[in-house]
């Protein structure tokens, strides 16, 4: 049996009504064409979380008749820090065009000690948050995160911590961790991986103590039964996630891996409001919540100089842990 | 006798006249851009992506898997004729291959990369059918401690690219571990050797020094020399196809090769790079004409090529039975599946069995298309070489400046390639062999970020490496290795 896309689509409860060039409310979708040609820069390689975004959005987004097209420019290197500079500059005032970026950028403004920030950027939304996961490989004696944070209190060095680059969102939850229940988070021994897949490879080998990633990246390998879900870094039990807080297991922290989009500098305010009203339409799109499912990422829209603000207070939290760290 | 039933229904998906018709694509794109240094198949993936919207899952994979492929085989073309590798696996084809076409045995190089390939490529194809569980299994107990050891391995097999002076070789060696050390230091998070510049951060490619060093310095250095001493590109001569002498030189290193890079290759944190190394060593060894080695040895080319498309095959592994994304390729192969909401993981065989097995079917499919349309090209690509000298070297030049551009659209990149150019012509100029550059450029920074690993997670503890049974076995390996060739000649001279 081949299984065709747009019979799926078709079955789904969300994703039958809206589909591009179908039948019912298309023409009307249609008609709300906004942008002809989006402009997206990614700062990452293709195929991370930033450009999943991306190419997600365009997506919807055409698939919603929000946008005619959609050119999708990556500048990959360092958490974004590369390419930040090139957008700053070389986007400057440019109409119809988004740069993709998140939780990660920030971290890496701060350890890389970057010459550029994003205080002349436009912030347009945050738009998607996903939840980090302690994972514990399926031969760990660990049963809970109660039982693993003993562990790391008896022996800080011991536990080792397989994630993402130093610095990054899953060093920061390791770090937030031990600062939680009281040790000196510069013992703890994090194993820092390069990308995803060798940092899953060394949990499922049972190379190391516990994982820290999202929760999108351990999801199928819980499902069968190769790790095991300790905890997830959420504030408050997330409806459809199977899995206790680190809040509700005596861990007093929270994280989330956000991510958004900002318009270039010195765009006017009209523009920047099409551009919010854009990504606003994109949120309540069937298809974004529909792709949002997929790929387990939870859509928390906040847009405008909300998000500004949100921004310049995830600065000050991520500079103080960074700076326990010792990275910063 | 499961697995051949499931793999028969594969074939039914594959085999339907459309799904053949986007294999059909998928590798004559693949070749097309494994041709061009710059553009690589995750890139093009990529961009291909909103094709997941019109197209079912199945045809989708079955284009992908073909541009996977093709790219494999393409890369080799660019090394071969130019010089100019257009993947960093087929970096090392270049040694021998680019040798062989100056001495007017093009054609028989890029066969035997041709059909090696095609070799590599079914039976790394026959090792996911029927090894994938075993296989990924063997994988997962290669932790940063066994990795290092995998490392030290590797390391000895500079030996056989050296040259004539061993110091000279080592220089070039410790020249390439310092350009693989520029960039953030992923344990740290702490920037090395970028002098500020943010474009530094993310390291050098080792694709940039590459062409930089084998295409553009070499090109500099025939056109310095032009005058002295014309050491042009011989015309082809003798038949196209291979000889028979060619045939039983190649068809060792082709399963040699295979051996090495399928397993390799299905290590999450193998790479296609170093199974080409081992083989190139191992092939230097075994010849029974090691003095060809370096002037264009046909083993040179068979065995690495093998190599290559056996590791391609191999990342397949832990992508198709877990789920895991080890290349930037299987990561937007992975992205893609989850724009027709499946989620890949270890469960990805039992409930999406027609799109895997459809998959692997198209595989074999794809390797029979990529022979049958790569041997015939073979006849029109040798006819670059015929071109006049002055405007071959102007070619190679503009064509790597092109492809350099195109892998991040940035200038720096460009300053990087000329400096590394003339940096390699003076290298050639002076007698420094350049290929130890690009070997410690791709083990220095991964021996070193697995060694810290490894001690980080054993608490400073060095008897990690060999109180584990397998980082043992190997480091035993590399000693043996590096040991009998002394113990050997001591044995002979007491004799005579």
């Amino acid at each position: 049996m081949q299984f065709n896309r747009r019979e799926f689509l078709g079955t789904s409860v969300l994703g039958g009504a809206a589909l591009a060039g179908g039948i019912g409310f298309a023409p009307d979708v249609r008609a709300q064409q906004m942008v002809d040609t989006l402009q997206m820069f990614v700062p990452a390689a293709p195929g991370g979380g930033w450009d999943g975004t991306a190419r997600t959005m365009e997506q919807a987004l055409r698939a919603a008749g929000l946008i005619g097209t959609a050119q999708v420019t990556n500048v990959p290197g360092a958490g974004g820090v590369v390419g930040l500079p090139q957008f700053i500059n070389q986007w400057r005032g440019r109409q119809n065009a988004l740069m993709v970026m998140g939780m990660v950028m920030i971290g890496s403004i701060i350890t890389n000690k970057a010459p550029v920030n994003l205080s002349t950027l436009t912030p347009i939304a945050r738009l998607t948050e996903e939840y980090l996961a302690v994972v514990v490989p399926a031969e760990s004696p660990h049963r809970d995160m109660r039982s693993l944070v003993a562990a790391l209190k008896a022996n800080p060095g011991g536990v080792s911590w397989a994630g993402g680059s130093a610095g990054g969102s899953d060093h920061i939850l390791v770090g937030l961790i031990c600062q939680a229940v009281g040790v000196d988070a510069t013992k703890a021994s994090y194993v820092p991986f390069a990308g995803g897949g060798p940092a899953t490879a060394a949990i499922l080998g049972n190379q190391v103590t516990a994982g820290v990633s999202g929760l999108s990246e351990f999801a199928e390998q819980v499902k069968a039964g190769r790790m095991r879900l300790l905890a997830i870094s959420a504030a408050q039990r997330v409806p459809g996630i199977d899995a206790p807080t680190l809040r509700e297991q005596g861990v007093d922290t929270d994280l989330t891996n956000w991510r958004g989009v900002y318009a270039p500098a010195g765009v006017n305010a009209q523009q920047k409001q099409a551009m919010i009203t854009l990504m606003e339409r994109m949120n309540a799109s069937a298809q974004w919540k529909e792709e949002c499912t997929k790929r387990d990422w939870t859509p928390t829209f906040l847009g405008g100089d909300a998000f500004g603000t949100y921004v310049t207070n995830e600065f000050t939290r991520l500079s103080g842990i960074l700076k326990t760290l010792g990275l910063a | 006798m499961e697995t051949l039933a499931a793999l028969g229904n594969g074939f039914a998906v594959a085999l339907t006249p459309i799904n053949l018709v986007w294999a059909a694509v998928g590798v004559t794109v693949g070749t097309a851009i494994g041709v061009l240094p710059g553009l690589g198949p995750a890139l093009t993936i990529a961009l291909l992506l909103p094709i997941t919207f019109k197209v079912d899952a199945t045809a989708a994979f079955i284009l992908f898997a073909g541009i996977y492929y093709g790219a494999m085989y393409g890369g080799s073309t660019t090394s071969i004729l130019l010089n100019t590798p257009g993947e960093s696996a087929t970096i090392i084809t270049s040694l021998e291959g680019n040798k062989m076409a100056k001495r007017g045995r093009g054609a028989a190089a890029l066969a035997t990369a041709a059909i090696g390939s095609f070799v590599a490529g079914t039976f790394g194809t026959v090792g996911i059918t029927f090894l994938a569980p075993v296989v990924v299994e063997f994988a997962l107990k290669f932790g940063p401690a066994e990795y290092f050891s995998l490392m030290v391995l590797a390391f000895v097999t500079v030996s056989a690219v050296l040259g004539s002076s061993a110091i000279r070789g080592l220089i070039t060696l410790f020249f390439g571990i310092f350009l693989g050390l520029i960039g953030i230091d992923l344990q740290s998070g702490q920037p090395r050797f970028t002098f500020g510049l943010p474009e530094l951060l993310d390291g050098v490619n080792v694709l940039i020094v590459a062409v930089g060093l084998f295409a553009v310095g070499e090109t500099l250095f025939l056109a310095a020399r032009r005058k002295h001493a014309p050491e042009g590109v011989l015309p082809v001569t003798g038949s196209l196809w291979m000889s028979k002498e060619d045939w039983r030189r190649s068809v060792g290193p082709w399963f040699r090769g295979t051996a090495v890079g399928f397993p390799i290759g299905a290590m999450p944190a193998g790479g296609a790079e170093i199974p080409t190394f081992l083989s190139y060593w191992m092939e230097k060894k075994l010849s029974k004409k090691p003095e060809e080695f370096g002037k264009g040895a046909i083993e040179g080319v068979a065995g690495p090529e093998a190599a290559n498309n056996a590791s391609a095959a191999g990342v397949l592994v832990p992508m198709l039975t877990l789920g895991l994304p080890t290349s930037a390729t299987a990561a937007i192969m992975l992205s893609a599946f989850q724009s027709y909401g499946i989620n890949p993981g270890p469960l990805l065989f039992q409930t999406q069995p027609d799109l895997v097995w459809g998959l692997i079917a198209s595989l074999y499919i794809g390797n029979v298309m990529l022979l049958v349309l790569n041997l015939p090209l073979v006849g029109l690509w040798v006819k670059i070489l015929k071109i006049p000298e002055p405007l071959l070297y102007g070619g190679i030049l503009i064509f790597a400046t092109i492809g350099t551009y195109g892998i991040s659209q940035s200038p720096i990149d460009l300053v990087i390639l000329y400096v590394v150019g003339g940096i390699g012509y003076l290298m050639r100029r002076f007698d420094f062999p350049t290929a130890p550059v690009i070997i410690g450029m791709i083990l220095g920074p991964l021996a070193e970020q697995n060694l810290r690993q490894a001690l980080t997670i054993s608490q400073g503890d060095v008897t990690t490496f060999v109180t584990r049974p397998l980082s043992a076995t190997l480091l035993a390996i590399s000693l043996l290795l590096v040991l009998l060739p002394v113990i050997w000649t001591l044995v002979r001279r007491r004799r005579a």
